[in-house]
């Protein structure tokens, strides 16, 4: 399968061949998702909201709530203003949350449909919220749509004038509720109480209860949003996901912030840890020192496994800089990192990894798709491929072990209850790669080499 | 606690002995607020035309709506599998704001330069309309330049409903089609309206074939340029998806001179009558008698293995929510074969006609809804008691969340569901997911 893609690369300026990326307003939604008793809104067509949560529901196997303004023609000739004043009266009527998480669509951002002002004009109940974004499908990527709504909620919500607290906020990044669990847990080891925003955890793998429940238990609640303005600092994990919403609370509340990598591998968890710790103002947990150290020792026993193998890494780009760097931690080389956001920050970021391990001879590159990834493979094979399931006709067409993880995961089970961040998640992840090359070893080796201890 | 209905969603809901004396409200427009579980107009025509093989699908938009259509179908390929691949021209602010129409150019160019595909389609996405692209002079210069077809499927996601994309695949269609009106009539069939999904074409055409009926082409499963080019020699077409197909259907009887009967191959009951009414249309007293052995045989053979199924699901409940309405008829007779009672059955695309059907097919009491949204399935799944139901994706975790099984009848399922071979599939489905030991704890 796939065998279209020719292996001679050909430039190409205008088409986009399998996107290692989505759009904005899925983002915006998941981020939305992460607030509790949250409605997302998609102002623009029906399509869009249908697409988004279907992508969700495939990722997290869990139901996605979002409305929509579903735009007909008329209102995208003459504005969707009607269109969303309905759509907010109804969802109030009808689904009752404590909040409508207002983001747009390109359609919407195209005809200028100012949200704001319409938003000002409507009668909102006097218990209830209503927050936007702007969301323009053509601009960055989904990471960028889940940055933009996070500032949406603190432009909205965050009090500037609330008292200060020195609390301190942990805004965890897109990634699982199996990781923001990881967090919380690492947090609360470190005996530093925070609030983490977002928080998909018990909305996005809410458990099984016999009933729906359109707003499950999770979610950041709406007073810890405006706590924020109060709060002392904030911890940001991955500078894409979480460096703009940080400077939008700092401009807006004076809140300093500190921007952490996604805490994925050992050097990266290890600055998240002493963070947690310096803000806490005690020492590392003893918990958290031995965790580390099974990862180590896991990393030792393990090594020649991992040692020199070559490795492509694709997917969002907080995620793939943190997976860049274990591998590198592992011992193994990256051949090829790319990312489908675009943004030159995280070639440079990648890049000084490499230089820190001496790794030459590796691509890297944003705004890429997977076809060209595809074929640089073609031309220098890789050993593995770490990523999301899109890779999967790349990781079959060359027979190449493949290792999921990131966003989307649409192909496996389980896979958002458990985290990749903090030590057991490396411990988790070491684990995946070195089944994925273990298994491949014995299944490509000679009967007479089959061994049974490795 | 979410059991409101809106005031405007009420004459989309009806228990069954109502809707003879107060027709079903469909087709209307979703209401604004709503979580509705309904697509678009881009969405419709995507998904009818992407099963083409050995086509360019080129997306002209920016990149969600490309991502989101990748390869998710389930539809399978004897030949080519270029169309698991997605194409877009990702749009960027400053082609929102200069035109979007150069890229496009350029992009067709890109294609043409590795690949020379004998059929190219053009989606335009919600914005290629708002920002002026003229699309249509984009294909047409590039059909000038390459010679091939290049196709524009205007399809802007607010201009109607999944059902308006539908019928601009069917245009889209025809106007490939046209240029092969002259070909000599060879009989045969074409099917229409079913994707291939986890090989259905293929048991269909398998059937027609056996009893001596050859299939010309398939609309669009499994359908290639080539095969699809020989389409207007065809005597008869059959059209199983009668949502996304009927409107090519028309077209094809007033340009082509085609006769068309809608027909379902879900079910044993509907399989046979289908292979039976094809051959009274079109085939010798001998097709008729190959087609009459056949499906004694097969339903004979299917329901002696239905048997054991249905000792285990007799007296359970089925609630449906399907794409569209023909689809629900069968499978309402489908679980009936199995000794199972249809408590709910709703659509998002159905029809007065087919609501009309459905209305007849069903127990009094069965609630008929049109387009329904998340709260309104759960506060009548709940009501009705139903122990199972099949559906799509966005379906298959509210089922599970409410403690109901769930059968996948969308892109999603991994085994036909067609034929007589698909009606033990589907009864193995239904029985694995209403007989899980998981209920045991989750029930209990």
């Amino acid at each position: 399968m796939l065998d279209l893609t020719p292996k001679s690369v050909s430039e190409r300026s205008a088409l986009r061949i399998n996107p290692c990326k989505t759009c904005q307003p899925v983002g915006a939604l998941y981020a939305a998702l992460g607030v509790h008793r949250c409605m997302p809104h998609s102002h623009g067509s029906q399509g869009c909201v249908s697409y988004h949560r279907t992508f969700l529901t495939r990722h997290f196997k869990e139901p996605a709530i979002a409305a929509s303004s579903s735009f007909t023609e008329g209102a995208s000739v003459f504005g969707g203003g009607p269109n969303l004043r309905a759509a907010i009266k109804n969802i109030f009527d009808i689904y009752n949350p404590d909040v409508i998480a207002v983001h747009t669509t390109c359609l919407s951002e195209t005809i200028g449909d100012d949200l704001n002002s319409y938003i000002l004009d409507m009668s909102i109940p006097d218990d209830k919220v209503v927050v936007y974004t702007n969301t323009p499908s053509y601009v960055g990527s989904h990471v960028t749509g889940y940055a933009n709504m996070l500032s949406g909620f603190i432009r909205c919500l965050a009090d500037s004038r609330a008292a200060k607290n020195g609390g301190t906020a942990v805004f965890p990044g897109f990634v699982n509720p199996g990781d923001i669990r990881e967090i919380k847990r690492m947090l609360a080891l470190s005996g530093l109480s925070a609030i983490v925003f977002p928080d998909q955890s018990d909305v996005m793998d809410a458990p099984m209860t016999n009933t729906y429940v359109m707003y499950p238990r999770g979610g950041t609640r709406l007073d810890d949003i405006r706590a924020l303005g109060g709060c002392g600092r904030v911890l940001a994990l991955g500078g894409f996901a979480c460096a703009e919403p940080a400077d939008v609370l700092d401009k807006k509340c004076k809140v300093p912030y500190l921007v952490l990598p996604l805490p994925i591998g050992v050097a990266a968890t290890d600055s998240f840890v002493a963070a947690a710790a310096e803000v806490a103002g005690r020492p590392v947990p003893v918990e958290l020192e031995e965790e580390r150290g099974r990862l180590l020792d896991l990393m030792l026993d393990a090594n020649p496994y991992f040692y020199n193998k070559k490795v492509a890494v694709y997917g969002d780009p907080d995620t793939v800089i943190g997976l860049s760097s274990f591998i590198l931690e592992l011992g193994m080389r990256p051949g090829y990192v790319i990312t489908g956001t675009p943004g030159e920050e995280f070639v440079r970021r990648v890049e000084a990894l490499l230089r820190d391990y001496d790794v030459e001879n590796c691509t890297v590159k944003a705004a890429a798709d997977l076809f060209e990834l595809h074929q640089w493979i073609k031309n220098e094979p890789v050993d593995l491929l770490l990523g999301t399931s899109y890779g999967k006709q790349i990781a079959k067409a060359e027979d190449i072990p493949l290792v999921r993880a990131g966003f989307p995961v649409l192909d496996r089970y389980g896979h958002s209850y458990l985290p990749i961040v903090g030590y057991q998640g490396a411990i988790r992840l070491a684990k995946m790669i070195a089944d994925a090359l273990m298994d491949r070893q014995d299944r490509d080796c000679a009967d007479e080499d089959l061994d049974v201890v490795m | 606690m979410y059991a409101q209905v809106l005031e405007e969603r009420k004459k989309s809901i009806r228990r069954a002995a109502d809707a003879e004396t107060s027709p079903i409200r469909c087709g209307a427009r979703s209401v604004s607020g709503a979580v509705s579980q309904r697509a678009c107009v881009y969405c419709g025509a995507r998904v009818v035309l992407n099963p083409i093989t050995d086509a360019f699908h080129i997306v002209h938009g920016p990149i969600g709506c490309a991502a989101y259509t990748w390869d998710i179908r389930g539809s399978l390929s004897s030949g080519s599998e270029l169309y698991r691949n997605s194409f877009s021209t990702d749009l960027r602010e400053k082609d929102v704001v200069f035109g979007g129409a150069e890229k496009l150019a350029a992009a067709v160019d890109e294609v043409m330069r590795v690949h020379a595909p004998a059929l190219i389609f053009v989606y335009c996405t919600c914005i290629v309309g708002v920002i002026g692209d003229d699309v249509e002079a984009v294909c047409r210069g590039a059909e000038r330049k390459y010679g091939n077809r290049v196709v524009a499927v205007k399809a802007p996601g607010f201009s109607g409903g999944k059902a308006d994309g539908y019928r601009l695949a069917g245009e889209a269609l025809l106007q490939f089609l046209l240029p092969h009106k002259g070909r000599k009539k060879r009989g045969g069939i074409n099917i229409l309206g079913d994707y291939n999904l986890a090989g259905e074409t293929w048991i269909i055409k398998r059937y027609l074939e056996e009893v001596g009926l050859p299939v010309v082409s398939t609309f669009t499963g499994d359908a290639s340029c080539e095969s699809l080019a020989h389409a207007p020699s065809a005597r008869l077409n059959i059209v199983q998806c009668a949502g996304s197909m009927v409107h090519l259907a028309q077209r094809m009887e007033r340009e082509f001179g085609i006769p068309w009967i809608k027909a379902s191959f879900f079910g044993v009951e509907d399989t046979g009558t289908s292979i039976r009414q094809a051959a009274d249309l079109l085939g010798s007293a001998e097709t008729r008698r190959r087609a009459a052995d056949l499906t004694r045989r097969e339903s004979e053979r299917t329901r002696r293995l239905l048997e054991p199924y249905k000792a285990r699901l007799a007296g359970k409940k089925a609630a449906i929510f399907v794409g569209g309405g023909f689809k629900a008829v069968s499978l309402v007779r489908q679980f009936r074969e199995l000794g199972m009672e249809t408590v709910l059955v709703g659509t998002q695309t159905g029809r007065p006609d087919e609501y009309e059907v459905l209305g007849k097919l069903v127990g009094p009491d069965t609630v008929i809804l049109d387009d329904a949204n998340p709260a309104e399935l759960e506060r009548f799944l709940r009501e009705r008691g139903a122990d199972i139901l099949t559906g799509g994706v966005k379906e298959r975790p509210l089922a599970y969340k409410l403690g109901i099984a769930f059968c996948d009848h969308n892109h999603e399922r991994r085994h036909a569901l067609a034929g007589y071979e698909g009606a033990l599939n589907f009864a193995e489905e239904v029985n694995r997911s209403i007989n899980s030991p998981v209920w045991r704890y989750i029930r209990g």
